[in-house]
C-alpha cells in the first residue's frame, strides 16, 4: 500500500465511526462535536485531493461557522427536555436493513461500472485546486450564477428576520 | 488510490446521514445530517474533479482541466446552499421551540390541522 492508500483508509475510518457517533448520540452537544471530527476528517481528505482551497474553506464555513450556530442554537434551546419519545426499536431495525441494502446494491453497481474500473487518482499534484485557477473559473464563467448566489443569500437572510419577528402563534 | 473507495466513502456517509434522518426525531440531529449528505456529495465532487484532472477519466471530454475545476466551483454553490439552508432552518427551529417548548419532528403533525 501506498502512504496515500494508508493516510486514505486512517481518514475514512475515522470518518465513517465519527458519523456514526453523530447518529447514535443521546446528547446533541456531542453529536456536534462528533460532527466536527467528520468535518476535519473530510477536510484532511480533500487536501489529499488537491482541492487545498476548498478543504481551507471547509473548516472555515462548515466547522467555524454552520457548526457554532448548532451549538449556539442549542444552548438557547433547554435541551434537557427534549428525548422524551420511547425508542421504537423495530422500525430502527427495518430502517438500517433497508439502508443498508440499498448501499450495497449501489455498491456492486459502482463495481461493475466499466468507465470506472481502473481509474486510479495520481499522485502528482496538479493546480487546479489552486485560488487563481478557481477564482478565474468562478468569475469568467460562473459569473451570472455567483450574483444569483448572491439574491439567495439576501432572500435567506429576509427569511431568517421575518421568522424570528413573528409573534407567538396559538395554537 | 482507485476513485471507486472515494466513491464508496461517499456513499457510506450520503447513507449515515439518510439513516440519521429516518431514525432520529430530534430536528438539530436531522439538519446535522443534511450536512453530512452534503458533504459526502462535496467528496464526491472534488474526487472526480481530481480524476478528470488527471486524465484518468474515459469520457473523452474536450477539456478535461475545465471539468476539473467546474467541479470544483460545483462545491462553492453546495456551500452556498447549506449555508442559506442553515439560517432558514435555525430560525424555523427556534420558531417551533418557542411556539411548543420541543423540537421533536413528532409534534410537526400538529401543521396538520
Amino acid at each position: 500500500m501506498t502512504p496515500q492508500a494508508i493516510l486514505f483508509c486512517i481518514l475514512a475510518i475515522i470518518a465513517i465511526v465519527a458519523a456514526i457517533m453523530v447518529i447514535i448520540q443521546k446528547n446533541p452537544i456531542k453529536s456536534i462535536l462528533w460532527l466536527l471530527v467528520v468535518f476535519f476528517a473530510l477536510s484532511a481528505i480533500y487536501f489529499s485531493l488537491n482541492a487545498q482551497f476548498l478543504a481551507i474553506i471547509n473548516l472555515i464555513v462548515y466547522a467555524g461557522a454552520i457548526m457554532v450556530l448548532f451549538l449556539f442554537v442549542l444552548m438557547l434551546i433547554n435541551f434537557k427536555s427534549l428525548e422524551t419519545i420511547q425508542k421504537k426499536y423495530r422500525f430502527v431495525f427495518y430502517a438500517v436493513v433497508i439502508v443498508c441494502g440499498v448501499l450495497t446494491l449501489l455498491m456492486l453497481l459502482i463495481n461493475q461500472t466499466q468507465s470506472l474500473q481502473k481509474v486510479s487518482i495520481l499522485n502528482d499534484s496538479n493546480n487546479v485546486g489552486l485560488i487563481e485557477n478557481l477564482g478565474k473559473t468562478l468569475y469568467l464563467d460562473y459569473g451570472v450564477p455567483f450574483e444569483l448566489t448572491s439574491i439567495l443569500f439576501l432572500t435567506a437572510i429576509i427569511g431568517a428576520v421575518l421568522l424570528s419577528k413573528i409573534k407567538k402563534i396559538e395554537i | 488510490m482507485e476513485i471507486q473507495y472515494y466513491i464508496y466513502l461517499s456513499l457510506i456517509l450520503f447513507f449515515i446521514g439518510v439513516l440519521g434522518v429516518i431514525i432520529r426525531r430530534n430536528l438539530l440531529i436531522i439538519f446535522m445530517c443534511i450536512e453530512l449528505m452534503l458533504n459526502a456529495v462535496i467528496l464526491l465532487l472534488i474526487s472526480f474533479s481530481k480524476m478528470h484532472a488527471d486524465g484518468g477519466s474515459k469520457l473523452q471530454l474536450v477539456d478535461a482541466s475545465k471539468a476539473a475545476s467546474d467541479g470544483q466551483v460545483f462545491v462553492f454553490f453546495i456551500m452556498v446552499v447549506a449555508a442559506a439552508e442553515v439560517a432558514i432552518g435555525l430560525a424555523i427551529i427556534i420558531m417551533m421551540y418557542k411556539n411548543l417548548h420541543n423540537i421533536s419532528s413528532q409534534f410537526l403533525n400538529r401543521l396538520k390541522n
